[in-house]
């Protein structure tokens, strides 16, 4: 690696800082509707897949948080 | 950071807190009570096959229960509980990834880091939303107690939460009189549809012990809501600061 960290850093900071605000703000809400999504594709494997093995993994989880079960 | 890698690192820190203590919780709330219906499930179930011829059983099993007799399912005991804890911790994640989303858009818009009250709010919207609205129609249920069909079940409770968290926004960031209408109109849409339920249902789980679920339930899915809330916007108001400042 030829840079060290704190130079990558401050590299990664300063391309951050010269985007106009608009462009910041459509990256800001494009990172966030990713990271929902992602969050509600990793629920609705532990609580809503049909598949069997991860029902019965989940299984208590799922009474518990009273999603819809058996 | 980018944002992105903000909310991930938030989010798998705050959930991995939050499921290890939820389930820690429910030791004492939810699971004994399961654990007390499937003695009585699993009675029925002897009860049955006896009754009935053993090929009829299996259709039976296989068109009503997901518990196919052949699939894996994890040992009583500490293997099941190290399963719950990890579909715990995966669950608080994924509900701390969309918290973490609405803090991120927020704050961007504001300039305001998000303050764990503030947090705590959001918390408590995601428990008005996932727990109490999708609850009212489809209470929390024991193991045993039959239901209507899962899909039917499904498609209703999710739309029970868009409704209900669609009904909240108009209400908390509209502003008026015609929004906030709207949204306790749409809050009650899918009630007045109503949820699926079995015209008839017979089951020798005691009706005390399903009423214990449901306020342990609530309680304990309080408990993980409000942890989740303010643990989150902490961790996100932690690590989304270099980018702001």
């Amino acid at each position: 690696m030829s840079q060290s960290p704190a130079a990558q850093t401050q590299v990664m900071q300063s391309q951050v800082t010269h985007l106009p605000v608009a462009a910041r703000q459509v990256g800001r809400l494009a990172q966030s509707l990713m990271a929902m999504t992602l969050g509600l594709f990793i629920v609705g494997v532990v609580g809503f897949s049909h598949i069997d093995v991860i029902h019965n993994a989940a299984h208590d989880v799922r009474h518990s948080n009273a999603f819809p079960c058996h | 950071m980018s944002t992105f890698r903000s909310i991930v690192f938030s989010s798998v820190i705050a959930g991995f807190i939050v499921g290890l203590i939820v389930t820690a919780v429910q030791q004492f709330g939810t699971v004994p009570l399961i654990l007390k219906a499937e003695v009585y499930e699993k009675a029925a179930e002897h009860k049955h096959e006896a009754a009935a011829p053993p090929q009829v059983t299996l259709v039976h099993d296989h068109a009503e229960h997901d518990h196919g007799a052949e699939a894996w399912e994890p040992r009583d005991g500490l293997e099941r509980n190290l399963y719950t804890a990890g579909a715990n911790i995966l669950t608080g994640i994924g509900f701390a990834l969309l918290l973490c989303g609405f803090f991120s858009v927020r704050s961007g818009a504001t300039g305001e880091p998000i303050s764990w009250h503030e947090g705590l709010m959001w918390g408590l919207a995601g428990f008005a939303v996932f727990t109490i609205a999708p609850g009212l129609g489809l209470p929390p249920e024991l193991p045993g107690v039959p239901a209507a069909p899962l899909l039917s079940r499904q498609i209703w409770w999710t739309t029970a939460v868009l409704a209900t968290s669609a009904g909240l926004g108009l209400i908390v960031f509209r502003r008026s009189m015609p929004a906030a209408i709207a949204g306790v109109v749409l809050i009650m849409l899918p009630h007045l549809i109503g949820a699926p339920e079995l015209e008839h249902v017979e089951t020798n789980v005691p009706s005390s012990l399903s009423h214990q679920f449901v306020v342990a339930v609530t309680l304990t899915s309080l408990v993980f809501w409000s942890l989740l809330g303010g643990l989150t916007s902490a961790a996100f108001a932690y690590f989304d600061r270099p980018a702001s400042a």
